[in-house]
């Protein structure tokens, strides 16, 4: 059991992540602003203005919920429902682990970044269609409305794990419920493995995102080299870098399809997203994608 | 040892370069270091073996800049030197003595002597000889110091605008007689009397090298007036090829500028080493001249300066009577228009029309009275210099001016009536003229027989007239008198200014004795005769340069010495003033010419280009310091240590720039750039800190919403800034900012006028409804006094701040439901039939005026959350919701002016386009 931090320093780290928090909100309302606008074209109706149906009152409906001038018109009491309210959920898993904590130059976000901007932006589409968004693992039940955003955002920012790369959390995944995990998928596939056949076993279904540096995909290094893992527990030592370019390309690829055909099997959508392309690109593939699981 | 230019003082160390290709073998097999990187994908790398065991080897270009680092090092330590100075050349001792010419003829290649003088003082430094400078133009006793003093005062040394003359070079060698020393003369090139007996005592006491340019020297000499036009002559030093020049005609164009007024090209023949043009100005352009050059020499000897002999002098001539039309001969003004016509401009017209335009001299022929204005006016212009020139005539004869009483503008009492003689009713015979007096200014005019006097007015005798009488008849009546006026002068001759009554006009003393008075310039140059026993003073001078300065204190000059003495420290070329003129002195006189210099046989004479000898030894171990430094960078990229050091550097230059965050004082061209909202500077902290972010979230909200993106805001001080750029201008009122200056308004009710917009905010929820009884209201009322202001009026509903993008009921801020006042509609808007609105007034309302605290409800801080509560829960956001609307409103109101007032016209349009 670790020692608990001093008060003190929880207060200035919490205050430090909090300070950063409304500047990724405010980005990633930005870019779903964008992509709104861009693919729909249409302003959104205001609260429970669609008309979806009537239906007659069940135990447990609010007296208020009545629409009493179509009940005046028959014997039973009717209530009115909006489209909105069937809402799906889309839970969602960021990989906080030290891999992704990486930019190859100093003009691009670091993968982190933009797999939090990215996940925000679409939870602030999905809330503003209606659904319920939610984090895995127990970490934050779905719920709809700004203040869940604000939670959403904290917590994202917040979530950094000590581990050298993540593994996909499949905990608390309601059954027929849409998942979003975003992360490099550099660490043990095994776990992405089991973690997305769990979840197809529960009708979950969903979307892969798998973020990547260019230096990554490219790998443009020469000469002696030692290279370390982001968490330093992985090191490798090479006297010609430029030879291994083929080969760990070639895992790389490998590393793909072996996805790409774990998401045929679960009936997953997979998307390769690189950290020097636009977001928009990203999150328009990433709302489509949403929006026809639902 | 030589190679070419280059020497080495040591020149064996060159053997060391043998060691390199050794040192290139040894570096060449030590690998460099591994790299170490941060890399995520080194798991899909667990597992990859090298193929090839052999290490990457260090660059070939990192070896080469390292071997050539060695190589400069070597060939510094062997000493070498750029034009070293041969063996022939031996390095002198003891003492040196540097001899300048320092006329206006080396004033050209000044730059050149300098450079010279700079290379010979360090080379002299260097040996450790002691330098004394004599100049020649002004010798001073030597002064023997380390040549590096010298250097230092290098920069003020300047020619003089004169030559040496034979004194002075005596004196020179007198100064150095007697001592043993080495002489560097830099002469320039002119022969100077007494120059091969100063070389002749230098030989003695040492060497002597002489420097000496070889370009040619152009001069000017003054101009000269023939057959109506100025003659310039150009010499040269040496007569060569042919060549063709310039002359540059500087004056004061009529605002006062100084500029070239004229050009005039001069060619020199081949062989000829005079070159002449003539130059017709008008008189006009002629009277405004200040000298002449020669384009492109930069020395006082292409000048010449131009005096009062170029100017002509205006003179406006006013007689009594003009109705004798047809009797030409008897015009008042016949004679005097024939004597002034040469040499003077004319100028005719009522005196308060002629007195503006500042004539020299006025002509009055037979006018009696003067009004009260006129006499002022006349006497005001007199004062400050001016001549007025009387005649008198029957109507002066019959008038009472100055009968009893001295007339301001008379130079004497007149008795009544006049006299005449030698007439058919009269005694006497006509009188002729007395010789002029001595210190008459017409002393030493021959008086012709035949000029004789039949009337004339007569002078009262008064103890004043005796001093006054310039010129008088044969039995002592005066004929002329004048008195002086302040600068000016008042001059009465007693007869008519035609042939009436004296044959004076008729005669060629008349133009003379006009000539005499200084009115007319027709006279050539004066002489030196003329100016013996007057002091002239200098009143611009010019240096050897040729520029014009300011004479300051210098001493007078007697007025022969001016004329014909050589130029010096005493006699400087420049402008001189007189009693009544000017005299201008230019280096060369009419006539002179320009000689080359002429030296004894056997002296060593050379250009004034030299080499200096440079050492390249620092140069070469800074190259190789550079070099190392570059490789110790270069190393570091290689093996991927550079990042740290990246991050340095960054760091240094971030705190190396200047704090650019200030949002004050932009530049104007990045305010024109962008919309930029601004607000008034209210002197209290936290309201315009709250104003600023108040626009901030405000521009936030535009720039989401909207096209609208505009920059950062600025705070508005109205005292200084210019308000042009600002579409709108939020003035939150406090109860104690200062009222602006009378300018602040002007600047503010201009922008008013343009088009801008002033929204003001008492942010007090009006409670006062804008009267005194709030402090902010009765602040606001005092503040809004002064500025144009049209008639207000509540918001009313149609309104198109209402529908600019939102459509808005209410304008809430932090406060909300109080009446915000525009603009009111004109009289007579009416609502027309099927239309939603009234047809409402064009253009912007210039003033918005409320009281909800707008600001408060638009801020927000850096993170762009609010900063300000405004009501509770839900319905105080939809409040601050309605805010940004009203800003969103406001601003596209601004932008946009009318534009959604026009959507009412679209029925009619779409009816007109036939649907």
């Amino acid at each position: 059991m670790t020692q608990a931090a001093p008060p003190a320093s929880l207060r200035v780290r919490s205050e430090a992540e909090a300070a950063r928090l409304p500047a990724l909100l405010a980005q990633a309302r930005y870019l779903a602003g964008s992509v709104l606008l861009g693919q729909h074209g249409r302003r959104r109706a205001g609260l429970g203005d669609d008309f979806w149906q009537y239906r007659p009152v069940q135990e447990g409906d609010q007296r208020h919920q009545i629409d009493w001038r179509r009940s005046g018109r028959s014997d039973t009491e009717f209530v009115r429902e909006r489209e909105w309210q069937i809402a799906q959920t889309v839970m969602m898993w960021v990989d906080g682990a030290s891999s992704m904590l990486f930019s190859s130059d100093r003009n691009l976000p670091q993968k982190a970044d933009r797999a939090q901007l990215l996940a925000l932006a679409a939870a602030i589409l999905l809330d503003r269609g209606g659904e319920r968004v939610g984090l895995t693992g127990h970490a934050l039940p779905p719920r709809r409305g700004a203040a869940q955003i604000a939670r959403l955002a904290g917590m994202l920012a917040g979530a950094e794990s000590q581990a050298d790369y993540g593994a996909p959390d499949a905990r608390g995944l309601p059954a027929q419920s849409h998942a979003l995990f975003v992360s490099d998928f550099l660490g043990d596939f095994d776990e992405v493995h089991a973690a997305l056949t769990g979840a197809a076993d529960r009708g979950v279904r969903g979307v892969l995102m798998q973020v990547l540096d260019p230096a990554e995909e490219a790998f443009p290094y020469r000469g002696r080299a030692i290279f370390d893992s982001i968490g330093g527990t992985l090191t490798h030592e090479t006297l010609k870098a430029d030879d291994l370019r083929d080969r760990y390309l070639s895992r790389l690829a490998g590393r793909k399809d072996a996805l790409r055909r774990l998401c045929a099997a679960t009936g997953w959508q997979y998307y390769c997203h690189h950290t020097d392309a636009p977001a928009q690109v990203a999150l328009l593939w990433l709302y489509s994608a949403l929006g026809q699981g639902r | 040892m030589m190679f070419g230019a280059l020497g080495f003082t040591a020149p064996w160390l060159l053997t060391a370069l043998v060691l390199l290709p050794v040192l290139w073998v040894l570096l060449r097999a030590v690998p460099p270091a591994p790299v170490r990187r941060r890399f995520p994908g080194v798991a899909l790398l667990l597992g990859l073996r090298d193929e090839d065991s052999a290490a990457d080897r260090t660059p070939w270009w990192l070896l080469l800049l390292r071997m050539l680092a060695l190589a400069a090092v070597i060939i510094a330590m062997a000493g070498p030197v750029l034009n070293p100075r041969g063996e022939d050349e031996a390095r002198g001792t003891g003492n040196l003595v540097i001899v300048l010419d320092g006329s206006w003829a080396s004033a050209r290649d000044w730059q050149g002597a300098r450079d010279l003088l700079d290379i010979a003082l360090a080379e002299a430094g260097r040996d450790g000889r002691p330098v004394a400078l004599m100049r020649l133009t002004d010798p001073q006793p030597p002064e023997f110091q380390a040549a590096d003093a010298w250097r230092s005062r290098l920069a003020g040394l300047d020619p003089s605008a004169w030559a040496p003359t034979e004194e002075m070079m005596a004196r020179a060698a007198d100064l150095l007689a007697g001592q043993e020393f080495d002489t560097l003369w830099i002469s320039d090139g002119l022969a100077h009397e007494g120059r091969s007996d100063l070389f002749g005592a230098l030989d003695a006491s040492g060497t002597v090298t002489i420097h000496q340019t070889a370009q040619p020297l152009l001069a000017l000499t003054p101009p000269r007036f023939a057959e109506g036009a100025l003659e310039l002559t150009a010499q040269r030093l040496a007569p060569g090829p042919a060549r063709d020049i310039t002359v540059l005609a500087h004056g004061r164009d009529p605002s006062g500028t100084p500029r070239v007024l004229a050009t005039l090209p001069l060619s020199f023949d081949a062989g000829v080493a005079q070159a002449t043009g003539a130059l017709t100005l008008p008189g006009e352009l002629s009277a405004r001249l200040t000298r002449f050059e020669i384009a492109g020499q930069g020395h006082a000897g292409a000048i010449t300066l131009t005096d009062d002999s170029l100017r002509r002098r205006e003179v406006a001539l006013i007689a009594g009577r003009e109705d004798r039309e047809g009797l030409e001969l008897l015009s008042p003004l016949h004679y005097l228009e024939r004597a002034f016509a040469p040499s003077a401009s004319l100028m005719s017209g009522a005196l308060m029309d002629v007195l503006p335009a500042n004539p020299d001299v006025i002509a009055l022929a037979d006018v009696a009275t003067l009004s009260e204005a006129e006499k002022t006016a006349l006497l005001e212009w007199t004062d400050v210099g001016g001549m007025l020139l009387r005649f008198a005539g029957p109507r002066l004869a019959a008038s009472d001016v100055s009968r009893s009483e001295e007339d301001a503008l008379m130079p004497v009492r007149l008795r009544k009536g006049g006299r005449s003689v030698g007439g058919a009713m009269s005694w006497g015979e006509p009188k002729a003229l007395a010789p002029f007096a001595e210190d008459s200014p017409f002393a030493g005019l021959a008086i012709p027989d035949d000029v004789t006097v039949t009337s004339q007015v007569m002078a009262q005798p008064d103890p004043t007239l005796a001093a006054r009488v310039i010129a008088q008849l044969g039995d002592g009546t005066p004929l002329v008198t004048r008195k002086r006026i302040g600068q000016g002068q008042v001059v009465l001759f007693h007869v008519t200014a035609n042939a009436e009554w004296s044959s004076l006009p008729l005669s060629g003393l008349f133009v003379q004795m006009l000539e005499r008075l200084a009115i007319s310039s027709g006279a050539a140059t004066p002489v030196a005769e003329d100016l013996a026993g007057t002091t002239w003073q200098a009143v611009q001078v010019l240096d050897g340069f040729g520029a014009l300065r300011d004479a300051g204190t210098l001493p007078g000059v007697p007025g022969d010495a001016l004329l014909e003495a050589a130029l010096g420290p005493d006699l400087r070329p420049g402008i001189y003033e007189g009693e009544d003129r000017r005299i201008a002195r230019s280096v060369l006189r009419e006539g002179d010419t320009l000689a080359s210099a002429v030296w004894p046989a056997g002296a060593d004479i050379q250009g004034l280009d030299r080499a200096a000898e440079t050492p390249l030894k620092g140069w070469l171990l800074a190259a190789a310091l550079l070099m190392l430094s570059v490789d110790i960078i270069a190393s570091l990229a290689l093996s991927g240590r550079l990042l740290p050091m990246r991050a340095a550097a960054v760091l240094a230059a971030m705190l190396m720039l200047p704090d650019t965050s200030a949002a004050q004082g932009l530049p104007p061209e990045t305010l024109a750039d962008e919309v930029t909202l601004a607000h008034v500077l209210t002197g209290d902290a936290a309201v315009d800190d709250l104003a600023h972010a108040g626009l901030r979230g405000l521009g936030e909200t535009l720039f989401f919403r909207t096209t609208v993106e505009p920059a950062a805001p600025q705070g508005v001080d109205l005292e200084a800034d210019e308000l042009a750029f600002y579409p709108l201008l939020y003035w939150p009122i406090t109860a104690t900012q200062p009222t602006p200056s009378d300018a602040a308004y002007a600047r503010l009710n201009a922008y008013l006028r343009s088009g801008g917009l002033i929204l003001f905010d008492t942010r007090d929820a009006d409670i006062a409804g804008f009267g005194a009884a709030s402090e902010n209201g009765a602040r606001l009322q005092r503040l809004a006094a002064p500025l144009d202001i049209p008639p207000l009026e509540p918001v009313p509903g149609d309104h198109v701040l209402t529908r600019t993008f939102y459509l808005l009921q209410d304008f809430p801020g932090r406060y909300a439901g109080r009446p915000v006042w525009v603009e009111a509609a004109p009289e007579g808007a009416e609502q027309a039939p099927g239309m939603p609105f009234r047809d409402l007034n064009d253009g912007v309302t210039p003033v918005v005026i409320g009281g909800n605290d707008w600001a408060a409800a638009w801020a927000r801080d850096e993170g762009g959350a609010p900063m300000r509560p405004v009501g509770r829960g839900y319905a105080g956001e939809r409040q601050r919701e309605m805010a940004h609307r009203f800003g969103v409103n406001l601003v596209m109101h601004v932008l946009t002016g009318n534009y959604k007032s026009d959507q009412v016209h679209v029925p009619a349009l779409l009816d007109r386009l036939g649907q």
